[in-house]
């Protein structure tokens, strides 16, 4: 499937050669996933009888745009007594607002479920 | 009144001696999870839906779901479905499981929508034969494949190069290493990358540390997987982890958006271990991380005890826990990565027990990490089967002609890529200025079997270097640039076409593994098709010869070449052999390819050297020996009767020339001799010489001295026989019926 694949920074994946590392023309961006790959692959796992797969891969696809800092924040965030409800609330919105919706559903229902079960920041 | 016990007796204290009672065994306990397959604390199955909302689930109503339950309800199941599933009785499910003629797609979409505590029940029905026959049928890729750890005690990076070349030339298409000392991961991850290109394309690479670390050593392409995002069964454990079902499934979800492949970790014993069980039994506990591995979306689970297998095979019926947890992940449309990488008995027996069902019946991964080093080198503790057992399981494979994922490397071309991969691992170290190793400790990497063969080393270089890379923020693109300007551009190719393909992200799907074009075997490219017999994976030609031929193997040709290499001039032809005239003479027959093409014994004893003796115990008793070759038959007691039949004595000696011997006299029957050693391999030159004597008392009327056959408790016939086949095959070879037999010289024997 690499017909027509792209790194995150748009090049093609078969310009990324030896010679264009010889010429300094790999940057980090290139060995990074593009998100409509990512979209992509969530059809094939949901054709293959795995929607959670398929979700798990768009939610992938709307991370593509985080710096790896920010997603290792939110992953922080989101381990046990980290967060209040609210705090996890308003990175739910913020997500949402920045067009990860189902990053921000994942967030929302963490916000709920820890504030029932005793997993959020006193 | 009860007597202080006295010592149990001799036969008790000689079982007590054997390594299996080095095992701990548990009594069966519920209350603390020690239960494999069923507790009465574990939940009848249940689920009411409502709505299209899940309001019970495994007896318990949504307003007392924890926070697994509550994931597990809300994405983890197809309610669609759920009703049938739930529906059918968990005998009528657990026959599905077995029967050829019910597809894998049926059973997947089935346990969709059905609950932990059904499929519980369900796979609790399941005896031994029947769950090797599930996962033959429900595993997702057709083609089994292995993993292997590659660690060292020293993470040295020259060793871990030439190890990871080593794992990924045995077959081993993922390898994870890991570290003793936290900081030095990047430099192991560099280490194994590097090391891997020299052994075989599409080797995948982990490097099993703290999720952070772990996270962004793959963000760098520096690894391609990850496989430590444990689940538990219960919330207490799972939140004394450190983690919850959100945090894992975002960063499940943060590990695909960097390309990585990834599978969570579980498997049955942890709970108990942290006192955490909530008296279920181990397989409930793990039917819930299993649900929740597929509700947040992972591709695949790590399962099958892990680190508490041992507590798993500490209860009746625990290795069938472990089996059925790994069948259990199949169920789900899941990659099953099969456990088996820890030590789980100490006791060769138990450890083999433990692993075969899974390797006869083929899994994604039959080990997740087969420790492809020695066990005082595995960062992990010790594997389930090690660098110590990878003949063992290449013969095992042979055995049951089954693919466990392994094959048997020539040693020059293991010599070579160790070398190469050393040699490279010690030229990107210096070309990107992180370390600069001696030639000496390129020349003691390669040549080792384990870190201990290395001396002192620079730990501190190594743990330099590990920082360096972090800090300077190197990629697989300067390890590619490095390998390039070092040379290594085949290497540099290998690699970069490595980081090209990820970005495709066809390997994320269920069960992906790269084949060594660098073509995704998975799920969806190569999806299991068992049906029955003579369905499913059948290895093609080529792969059968690579599982056929282990280095041991042996033909007729390698023993004649081995023989001819023991040739001396002696024992030539000097003529028709004739009748003996006097008393005294005894004839010594010799089969028909002594002297041409058989030259040592199974003993390992020159033929001359027996014959030497055979003659000097004749001398001994005033006879005189000579030697005839018979060219009509390799049988030994007809050898023996026509030697006693030419002999004026009319006793005979026949040797063979594998070193079977025996005394015959020209009146008896064939089979009937007067002594016979027949355990050619155990026979020393002195029971040659009292043959010898033996035979010239018998010759005399005078009374023989009763030779023993040696004994011994090794497994002689194993070692033996199929050298035996081949000699008696260079032995029929020389045959001719009617053929006279020949006198052949006592030159340089007497």
């Amino acid at each position: 499937m690499t017909d027509g694949t792209r790194a995150l920074s748009g090049t093609p994946v078969e310009r990324l050669t030896v010679e264009a590392v010889r010429a300094g023309e790999v940057g980090v961006a290139d060995l990074r996933i593009h998100p409509d790959t990512l979209e992509r692959q969530a059809v094939v796992a949901q054709e293959h009888g795995n929607p959670q797969l398929a979700d798990n891969l768009r939610r992938a696809a709307e991370l593509t745009r985080l710096p790896d800092e920010e997603v290792l924040a939110i992953y922080e965030a989101l381990r046990p007594g980290r967060s209040t409800a609210a705090q996890l609330t308003e990175l739910a919105a913020s997500l949402a607002a920045r067009g990860l919706p189902r990053c921000a559903a994942l967030v929302a229902e963490a916000a709920e479920v820890y504030a029932r079960r005793g997993l959020s920041a006193k | 009144m009860s007597t202080p016990s006295p010592e149990p007796v001799g036969r008790v204290r000689f079982m007590d001696r054997q390594r299996v009672n080095l095992d701990g065994f548990a009594v069966e306990n519920p209350e603390l999870g020690l239960t494999a397959l069923r507790s009465p604390h574990d939940p009848s199955p249940s689920l009411v839906v409502s709505d299209g909302r899940v309001t019970e689930l495994d007896g318990v109503p949504e307003a007392r779901f924890d926070s697994i339950d509550t994931y597990i309800a809300r994405h983890g199941l197809d309610l669609g479905v759920a009703a049938e599933a739930m529906a059918l009785s968990d005998l009528a499910f657990a026959r599905l499981l077995v029967d050829p003629a019910a597809p894998r797609h049926e059973i997947v979409r089935l346990s969709a929508g059905a609950t932990p505590a059904k499929l519980t029940r369900v796979l609790a029905l399941l005896r031994p034969p029947e769950l090797v026959m599930a996962m033959t049928k429900l595993r997702a890729r057709r083609t089994p494949s292995n993993q292997a750890h590659v660690t060292n005690r020293l993470d040295d990076p020259l060793l871990l190069a030439a190890d990871a070349a080593t794992a990924a030339a045995f077959g081993f298409r993922e390898i994870e290493t890991t570290v003793p000392v936290l900081g030095d991961a990047p430099s192991n991850a560099v280490a194994c990358l590097v090391g891997a290109a020299f052994g075989a394309d599409g080797v995948l690479i982990q490097c099993s540390v703290e999720e952070a670390l772990e996270l962004e050593l793959g963000m760098r392409g520096l690894t391609s997987y990850a496989e430590t995002v444990s689940l538990y069964g219960t919330e207490q454990v799972f939140t004394d982890g450190d983690d919850t079902p959100w945090s894992k499934a975002f960063l499940t979800s943060a590990y695909a958006s960097r390309g990585m492949k990834m599978r969570v970790s579980s498997g049955a014993g942890a709970e108990v271990l942290m006192a955490g069980a909530q008296g279920c039994s181990m397989l409930y506990l793990e039917a819930r991380c299993v649900a929740l591995a597929r509700a947040i979306g992972a591709q695949g689970v790590q399962n099958g005890g892990i680190d508490g297998a041992s507590v798993a095979a500490s209860v009746p019926l625990g290795l069938r826990e472990l089996m059925a947890e790994n069948v259990m992940v199949m169920m789900r449309n899941l990659e099953s990565c099969s456990g088996n990488d820890a030590l789980m008995s100490e006791s060769d027996m138990r450890r083999t027990s433990r692993t075969l069902p899974i390797v006869l019946a083929g899994s994604d991964f039959a080990f997740s990490g087969f420790g492809s080093i020695q066990r005082y080198d595995n960062m992990f503790g010790p594997s389930n089967f090690n660098a110590e057992d990878i003949d063992d399981f290449l013969a095992m494979q042979r055995d049951w002609g089954v693919d466990g994922g392994l094959r048997t490397v020539d040693a020059g071309r293991l010599g070579a890529l160790r070398r190469e991969a050393a040699e490279a691992c010690r030229a990107v170290y210096a070309h990107l200025g992180l370390a600069d190793f001696t030639d000496s400790h390129v020349d003691l990497a390669v040549d080792a079997a384990g870190s201990k063969d290395l001396g002192e080393t620079d730990t501190l270089a190594v743990l330099a270097a590990a920082h360096a890379i972090r800090q300077r923020g190197l990629t697989v693109v300067d390890i590619v640039a490095a390998l390039d300007e070092c040379g290594y551009v085949h290497e540099a190719e290998r690699t970069m076409a490595f980081a090209r393909a990820r970005l495709s992200g066809d390997y994320l799907q269920t069960s992906a593994i790269f084949d060594e074009q660098l073509g995704v075997l998975s799920l969806v490219t190569d999806p299991n098709d068992y049906g029955g017999p003579g369905t499913g994976y059948e290895p093609s030609p080529a792969r059968q010869r690579e599982i056929d031929a282990i280095r041991q193997e042996r033909g007729v040709d390698d023993l004649r070449a081995s023989q001819a290499r023991f040739a001396v001039p002696l024992l030539s032809a000097v003529g028709p052999a004739l009748p003996g005239q006097g008393p005294r003479d005894v004839v010594i027959g010799v089969s028909p390819a002594v002297g041409r093409d058989v030259w040592r014994c199974l003993s390992g004893l020159a033929v001359t050297d027996v014959l030497r003796e055979m003659l000097a115990g004749l001398e001994e008793e005033g006879c005189a020996g000579r030697i005839v070759r018979f060219g009509d038959t390799v049988d030994l007691g007809r050898i023996g009767l026509a030697a006693a039949r030419l002999a004026g004595s009319g006793i005979g000696i026949g040797l063979q020339g594998k070193g079977t011997a025996l005394i015959h006299r020209r009146d008896l029957a064939p089979l009937a001799n007067l002594e016979l050693y027949s355990v050619a391999p155990s026979v020393t030159l002195s029971l040659y010489r009292l043959l010898g004597a033996n035979a010239g008392r018998h010759a005399k009327g005078a009374t023989p001295d009763p030779a023993r056959n040696p004994y011994s408790d090794e497994a002689i016939e194993a070692r033996y026989h199929t050298t035996v086949i081949a000699l008696m095959e260079l032995e029929r070879r020389r045959m001719a019926a009617g053929a006279p037999p020949e006198e052949l010289s006592l030159e340089g024997l007497t």
